[in-house]
């Protein structure tokens, strides 16, 4: 038997991206083909890689807070929210009422504007492009709320240490009530084009099947492990800002596959509806902020907060050695950890299969390289 | 049975057709005519900075404090007084913002306490070359000047 050379070989190393449109920003996967199957994946990670958190060692606490925006822009709110609760956590202040129901308020609202952008390029990239500018227009209402209240549409900064910087601008009862009543019925109608679709059903039942078992080994959170039957959500596990106050349930599928995926995000959305009604219907009186005085200088230690982004569960760790500079800021960014769990769902799979599962994991790379 | 029929009339595709169909209605459309149209952005807009002159006598408001310099995270305000000897006050000779690196968080017009420097609602601020980027105290106060087009 001579020596099997390359030409025999039915290996297929395939890159896929950085400048693919499908892998949501600029992620690699190297794909090792056998035909259409794939048996093994490696993910290249970096191109958008800023230093965040060396950055952070450079800045004061005050300064920091518009770069977390940047990590994950398309729940930029949620990351703000984080590094405040981190921060107040450290300095032991907690925001006062008010600021925290209006922190739910806009969290919530980012959290729909997440899913619906989810929802938009994972049916783009699966083929179907009309959901797309449906859930855009839809995001661009919940913009406008961002934009009125705090001046700016993705990467906010509307949340300060301690508490608020913006009184909450007139009407934004109003508007959130108006939003709420408008989106639900655009839900049923994304549910219309898609839930009973057959194309829809057919890419994307069993297809990445991730178990539980595997999603807590791989560390694995949010919507892909409610998917997978756990019932765990940071929101009711350990509430934070005042949820505990907020009736709402926590949906999961047991399928554990793409389209349940899907599923327990259009549950999820219908949530956080939810809770936005109870929110904006009792926004108490009071301070915005709580005192913490112009320069923010905590006194060494360190604190850990992690709280339920879109994505999943997001940590922000920070050391303190007692000067105005963060020691060291470490994040625990939920896409990062989520996209590990890439090889285990994409293998013995079709290339084809290879988008939808990236879709799925709902990856920001502005998050996963930081 | 009712299954088979379904799938066989396509009930599920002409359910998403028809929901195409009914957003094919004008007062569905929701694309802005821009530059012909400008948006209207909210009140609270972070966009290009402006340097506030008192309308009165078009004396600048700052106070030459340096607050915003120091307050800004990507270091991009420079503030060069002089000490106006008659009155024993600092006074404002050259204000530098560079717009290229201004991310428009917004805590420089926190930072001022005189609400001198703030940040408007214009947000036209592309230019042909790097240095247009960089604005001087003269552009501050004034404002940008976008070029207009005509259709």
């Amino acid at each position: 038997m001579p020596e099997p050379t390359f030409l025999d070989s039915t290996e297929l190393v395939l890159n896929m991206g950085p400048q693919h449109p499908s892998t949501h920003g600029v992620l690699r996967v190297i794909l090792k083909l056998d035909g259409e199957k794939v048996i093994g994946t490696e993910c290249v990670i970096g191109y958008l890689h800023r230093g965040v958190e060396k950055i952070a060692e450079n800045r004061t606490y005050t300064m920091f807070a518009p770069y977390v925006d940047r990590m994950d822009y398309i729940a930029a709110i949620s990351n703000g929210l984080g590094y405040c609760l981190a921060v107040e956590k450290l300095l032991k202040v907690e925001a006062p009422p008010r600021a925290q129901v209006v922190r739910v308020i806009l969290t919530e609202l980012n959290r729909i504007a997440s899913h619906l952008f989810w929802l938009g390029t994972h049916a783009l990239d699966i083929g179907a492009i009309t959901p797309l500018f449906y859930t855009l227009r839809e995001r661009e209402e919940i913009l406008k709320i961002f934009e009125d209240y705090c001046g700016a549409r993705l990467t906010t900064h509307a949340f300060r240490i301690g508490g608020l910087q913006y009184e909450v601008h007139d009407g934004l009862e109003r508007q959130v009530k108006d939003f709420c009543d408008y989106i639900v019925p655009k839900i049923d109608e994304y549910e219309e084009l898609l839930t009973n679709n057959r194309i829809w059903v057919e890419r994307l039942k069993g297809v990445g099947i991730l178990t539980a078992d595997e999603c807590k080994q791989f560390g694995v959170t949010g919507p892909v492990l409610r998917a997978a039957g756990v019932q765990w959500d940071l929101r009711k596990a350990q509430p934070y800002s005042g949820y505990e106050k907020y009736d709402f349930d926590v949906p999961i599928a047991h399928g554990a596959d793409t389209y349940d995926r899907y599923v327990v995000r259009m549950l999820e959305m219908r949530q956080c509806v939810r809770i936005l009604r109870q929110a904006v219907e009792g926004i108490p009186e009071g301070p915005i902020l709580a005192k913490v005085g112009k320069v923010i200088k905590p006194a060494a230690g360190e604190a850990y907060v992690s709280i339920e982004a879109p994505k999943g569960e997001l940590g922000y760790f920070i050391v303190s050695d007692g000067s105005t500079q963060p020691y060291r800021l470490r994040v625990r960014p939920p896409s990062l950890i989520n996209l590990q769990a890439l090889d285990r769902m994409v293998r013995g799979g079709l290339v084809a299969d290879v988008v939808a599962i990236i879709g799925t994991l709902d990856i920001v790379l502005g998050e996963v390289d930081r | 049975m009712k299954k088979f029929l379904r799938t066989i009339f396509l009930v599920d595709l002409l359910q998403g057709l028809w929901v195409t169909f009914r957003n094919q209605h004008p007062k569905h459309i929701y694309t802005e005519q821009y530059p012909a149209e400008r948006p209207k952005v909210a009140e609270r807009y972070r966009g290009a900075p402006r340097l506030n002159i008192n309308p009165d006598n078009g004396e600048t408001l700052c106070i030459a404090c340096n607050l915003c310099a120091l307050a800004c995270p990507e270091n991009l305000i420079v503030v060069t007084s002089e000490r106006n000897e008659q009155t024993r006050r600092k006074e404002l000779t050259e204000f530098t913002y560079d717009t290229s690196r201004c991310m428009f968080c917004g805590l420089c017009e926190d930072a001022c306490p005189v609400d001198a420097l703030e940040l408007t609602q214009d947000f036209e601020l592309a230019t042909y070359t790097r240095d247009g980027l960089i604005w001087d105290r003269q552009l501050l106060e004034e404002g940008p000047k976008p070029t207009p087009y005509r259709f």
